[in-house]
């Protein structure tokens, strides 16, 4: 397959701007240009693209969220990757950063943004060097900056680096780091696209979906739309670790199945050493645990759902037959209690005691009992929090409790008065 | 002295912002390069600059992990073992590292030569077993690789641009 987001794999030296226009790059941002901005947001609604950091909003909408006619308005790349297992946008701005830049302007251009702030989580710092070096070759070429191509629009671009906290990939929170202040979320409304950067009106959007954007101007709506499925149109990096045989970045058109993934020869190409598939995680350590019986559906923004789970990032964590599915639990909780910012309470202390009562029980002291409290401290947490890592943090502990209670049983003690809940089932 | 050895970095860092409080996180960055932690100097001085209050510097440091509140080895190395890290052997990696380098996690070597910490996801899973020294990343490690990398590190005196001072401050040399 010939690739839209990794075309550094076709194409070498791409990161370098004379490869990257030798090869059509650019061709969308001088197409823009000459565009109104409402026909720019109509092309993009048009095309179904939906943000590929986890939530699928609609692109197109959210960009035509902003007020017309505002004076100051940002554009926000959020580069904050930091789930478990998630290594997309990295190999994005890594090897292809024009396309992700080249996206970026379109969309400013689009909101009529001035500037555009690339936040980076912190441990990416060694990941920037082609990206700056990128930046700093589309300024002099007069693609970014003032008077961009002599058109009267002028936008700037920033590379902005955290320091080690998930929770800044929540957009809110992201906004407020880089507004200085703890990386925490606020409390939505507002949305961002109409109080977000410095209260002014922001568009939010993951690395990954802006690479989607110059091939779709290019190439038209109904061009992406052939891709993948009609309510989840287009490619998609799916990001492979764990028990597979070439774990990696592949980009796949959605609709793709989980099993084709994992046990494709182009793809994962099975599990090592003949071992027999156990689990498996979607989207990191967020979304609810997949089984065996549910490789077969498609990998769209619906299809886990049907389920019980979620695409999300598209970030697949592969356990093969040897894993204890309460020793994977116990790193994923651990993940969440370190990343809870604090700000809700549900969230800073269920994960704190999730966390607790896993390492009673993979120590061999729990009981019973143990597992019902954190099911229950697990259930408390949902529907409680500001932001969706509460939520997050609920998933792995309530579905390996539901698909693997025969692990759990292994390490407690019974404890007869109060039954394991889903013993019954 | 940031203000010094940074001057015009600093200058241009702030250029790019609104407010000057949006500075505070790569002028962190700054500060923990020439401090080699974030001492109360550190703080103090980045609250200076931005006209900040050092609690708020302290409050900063103390919510990211890459703001180290303590004096730190000559090189950090930031283990991965996070879930798909410890799919493939991350955790044992650790536990040889700690090992060799006789030091308990987190903890510094006598020679104040190395501090090992681990780390969550570093979005490297693909390449474990993975770790960071001073934010360079070394992937696809075992422990051959781990011990040829520490001869290298042992034996290098030589200053080389960090990785902080080429991101942040735009240092290419």
């Amino acid at each position: 397959m010939k690739h839209v987001l990794l075309r550094h794999r076709d194409v070498p030296d791409i990161h370098k701007l004379e490869v990257y226009r030798k090869n059509g790059g650019y061709e969308a941002w001088q197409q823009v240009l000459k565009m109104q901005p409402a026909d720019v947001i109509d092309v993009v609604k048009a095309s179904g693209l939906r943000g590929r950091g986890g939530a699928g909003f609609p692109t197109g909408i959210k960009w035509s969220f902003i007020p017309k006619g505002a004076e100051e308005v940002y554009v926000v790349i959020n580069t904050d990757e930091s789930e478990t297992g998630t290594f997309k946008d990295r190999e994005l701005l890594e090897r292809n950063p024009h396309q992700v830049i080249e996206g970026a302007l379109i969309a400013a251009y689009a909101v009529g943004a001035k500037a555009i702030y690339n936040y980076w989580r912190g441990e990416y710092m060694d990941a920037a060097h082609e990206c700056q070096a990128a930046v700093k070759e589309a300024y002099e070429a007069g693609l970014i900056g003032e008077n961009i191509l002599e058109s009267g629009f002028s936008c700037d671009f920033y590379n902005h680096f955290g320091a080690g906290a998930y929770i800044c990939g929540e957009e809110t929170a992201l906004l407020n780091s880089l507004m200085g202040y703890l990386g925490q979320p606020w409390s939505k409304p507002p949305f961002p696209a109409i109080e977000g950067l410095y209260a002014k009106p922001t568009v939010v959007n993951n690395t990954e979906t802006m690479a989607n954007i110059p091939p779709i101007i290019v190439n038209g709506a109904d061009w992406y739309r052939q891709i993948g499925t009609e309510r989840s149109p287009g490619p998609k990096i799916a990001c492979l670790s764990g028990h597979v045989n070439k774990p990696g970045n592949y980009e796949v058109p959605l609709g793709i199945t989980y099993r084709e993934l994992i046990f494709g020869e182009a793809y994962g190409g099975g599990i090592p050493g003949g071992k027999a598939f156990k689990a498996l995680l979607p989207s990191g350590g967020s979304g609810p645990i997949m089984i065996d019986e549910h490789l077969d559906v498609p990998m769209t923004f619906e299809g886990p759902e049907t389920v019980g789970s979620v695409m999300g990032s598209a970030s697949l964590i592969v356990m093969d037959e040897t894993v204890n599915m309460v020793w994977a639990t116990t790193k994923a909780i651990h993940f969440f209690h370190h990343e809870s910012c604090g700000k809700c309470t549900p969230c800073r202390e269920g994960t704190y005691w999730m966390e607790q009562l896993l390492h009673r029980i993979m120590e061999g002291h729990g009981t019973e009992r143990d597992v019902r409290v954190l099911e229950n401290v697990a259930e408390n947490i949902g529907g409680k929090t500001l932001c969706a890592l509460g939520e997050f943090a609920r998933n792995p502990v309530l579905s390996s409790i539901k698909h693997f209670p025969e692990d759990y049983r292994a390490l407690v003690q019974p404890s007869a008065e109060i039954p394991l809940a889903v013993a019954a089932d | 002295m940031i203000k010094k050895s940074y001057a015009t970095e600093i200058e241009d860092i702030l250029s790019r912002y609104p407010t000057k409080r949006s500075a505070v996180l790569p002028l962190m960055h700054l500060a923990q390069q020439e401090y080699g932690y974030m001492s109360d100097e550190a703080k103090r001085e980045v609250a200076e600059i931005l006209d900040l209050d050092p609690t708020h510097i302290l409050s900063i440091a103390g919510f990211y992990t890459l703001y180290y509140e303590e004096p730190v080895g000559r090189y950090v190395l930031e283990v991965c073992n996070d879930l798909a890290c410890a799919l493939r052997g991350a955790d044992d990696f650790l536990d040889m590292v700690l090992g060799k380098l006789d030091v308990d996690l987190h903890g510094t070597t006598d020679d104040g030569l190395f501090t090992v910490k681990n780390v969550m996801c570093i979005g490297a899973c693909d390449r474990a077993p993975v770790l960071q020294c001073n934010l360079k990343f070394h992937e696809h490690l075992d422990e051959a690789k781990f011990d040829a990398l520490v001869d290298q590190w042992r034996s290098d005196s030589a200053e080389q641009t960090s990785i902080v001072d080429q991101i942040i401050a735009g240092r290419t040399e």
